[in-house]
């Protein structure tokens, strides 16, 4: 009875779990959220009312859009942005290698909202009002560009030497090191730790509604300040981020186990 | 091989590697580089492999000085070398096969397909065929290094360098990777050979160089080298060895 107990609730590396003891557990985990969540609405005493919501559904469908829009353009660019800078930083022209340097260590050390008024009352003016949205996602590929960099450098620094050397010794030039031998290493290092920065790209795009972007988390707050229904405005937004980093995550997770497995 | 050495200085940080060394070996087939740990050895075969630039001096291969200042001919002067490392070195992301495959179209530029046919046939003579698909993590230490050999023969390099290729293996593997060097001096290859297996430079090298303290301080045919030292830091250095 008490070995039965065991193998359904307990696993270590020597026993992992069957699939069947790992549903029931989720199960159960899942259950226990919900109760104590649904205890604290009840001593809330909360009234539920979606309806109101419900009016604003398009509202909400187009700020999800407009959410995976900005990722769209940003993440492309905050790779590109994160690669150019990792590069700059290894530079055999020195003051380069501090332009990036300074960058990176000023963005990862203020927070992301300061860096959206800064930008934008710098240089955003100047720009047309239909611009936002695109502004909105420079300024977050130039904000995660600077962790992505930080992700690939430590990437490019853990190719080992001795790749290097016999590159080096076959004759291969610095661009081909970097092709067939740099770039195809560092990328399996790199990938796990690029998708969670993925997640954090689409989280962080939330802000850009001080800019006035009608991306999902403004829709939640203009139909809050309009039906005075917080949960039942935010709860979907809520949701609607997780259906997008739900995926990345669980993505990051086999990527790691192969990264594991390769080695 | 012909290979000249005029007064090479090398210094890491305020460490003298190499200390004004030289040497005019003729023309041997393979030349063997012995002596104590930190002498200065595996920094000369860097030199000449060259991927070390010397502090002053020269090196002159085949006639032909090294041009230490031009990185375009430094590389072209690597590319005409076969190196096989202590570590192996292969390419950890890439196939047995794709680890000889690349040099030779990227470098070299043979199509996929000559590449391919030249790659297969440089691991079968090393009974290497079984593993061509296999990632180096894959292989013994021993299977490694033959595989880092068959990649330096496959280029057709005009010299090749041997730099302590047994140091990281165990006997057995050891013995497996002596026999294809072997062979390669059957096969009337030159090279030349950094090592710590005295009977083996012995044996398999026209003539070897003991070096100490950053020069040469003896060189002769290898047998009469190993039979009557005439430095007294040679003799010292074989009776210490030699000894058990």
């Amino acid at each position: 009875m008490i070995s039965a107990l065991r193998s359904a609730f307990f696993a270590d590396d020597r026993a992992p779990a069957s699939p069947l003891a790992r549903a029931a557990s989720f199960a159960l985990a899942l259950g226990l959220l919900s109760l104590v969540c649904s205890g604290a609405l009840a001593a809330l005493s909360y009234h539920w009312s979606w309806g109101p919501v419900w009016d604003f559904r398009r509202l909400f469908w187009n700020g999800w859009l407009t959410t995976i829009g900005i990722a769209a353009l940003a993440l492309p660019l905050s790779c590109l942005l994160g690669l150019a800078f990792a590069l700059l930083r290894r530079s055999s022209f020195l003051p380069l290698r501090y332009v990036a340097r300074i960058y990176v260590e000023i963005t990862r050390g203020t927070p992301l909202l300061v860096q959206i008024y800064f930008y934008w009352y710098i240089f955003g003016q100047q720009l047309p009002r239909d611009s936002r949205f695109l502004a909105g996602a420079v300024i977050l590929s130039l904000f995660s560009g600077a962790y992505l960099s930080e992700i690939i450098r430590a990437g490019i620094d853990g190719v080992g030497r001795s790749q290097l050397e016999s590159a080096r010794a076959i004759g291969f030039t610095r661009a081909q090191t970097y092709r067939y031998v740099i770039f195809p290493q560092a990328l399996r290092r790199i990938l796990p730790p690029f998708a969670g920065e993925f997640a954090s790209i689409i989280k962080n795009s939330s802000l850009l509604s001080v800019l006035g972007i009608e991306e999902f988390a403004l829709a939640a707050g203009t139909v809050s300040s309009q039906t005075y229904s917080y949960f039942e405005s935010y709860l979907p937004v809520a949701l609607g981020y997780l259906l997008l980093t739900l995926p990345i995550s669980l993505w990051t997770q086999s990527l790691e186990k192969r990264a594991r497995f390769e080695t | 091989m012909k290979l000249v050495l005029h007064n090479l200085t090398k210094s890491f940080a305020t460490h003298r590697v190499l200390d004004g060394l030289s040497g005019d070996f003729g023309e041997p087939r393979s030349l063997a580089l012995i002596g104590p740990s930190g002498g200065g050895k595996s920094t000369l075969l860097r030199i000449i492999a060259g991927l070390e630039t010397p502090d002053a001096g020269t090196v002159t291969l085949e006639g032909e000085a090294l041009a230490f200042a031009d990185e375009e001919k430094l590389r072209a002067h690597r590319r005409r070398l076969g190196v096989v490392f202590q570590a192996f070195n292969l390419f950890s992301h890439l196939t047995a096969l794709a680890n000889l495959t690349l040099p030779l179209e990227k470098v070299h530029g043979l199509s996929a397909s000559e590449a391919e046919h030249l790659a297969r046939e440089a691991l079968r003579r090393f009974h290497l065929a079984d593993h061509a698909h296999k990632k180096p993590a894959q292989l013994s230490g021993g299977q490694q290094q033959r595989v880092a050999i068959a990649r330096a023969i496959a280029i057709k390099p005009r010299l090749l360098l041997f730099d302590e290729p047994t140091s990281a293996l165990d006997p057995e593997m050891t013995a497996e990777v002596l026999e294809v060097i072997e062979e390669l001096k059957d096969e009337g290859r030159d090279f030349l050979l950094v090592t710590h297996e005295m009977g083996f430079a012995r044996h398999v090298a026209d003539r070897v160089a003991f070096l100490a303290d950053g020069r040469i301080v003896e060189h002769a045919p290898a047998e009469e080298l190993f039979g009557t030292p005439r430095s007294p830091e040679c003799r010292d250095f074989l009776a210490r060895i030699l000894k058990y």
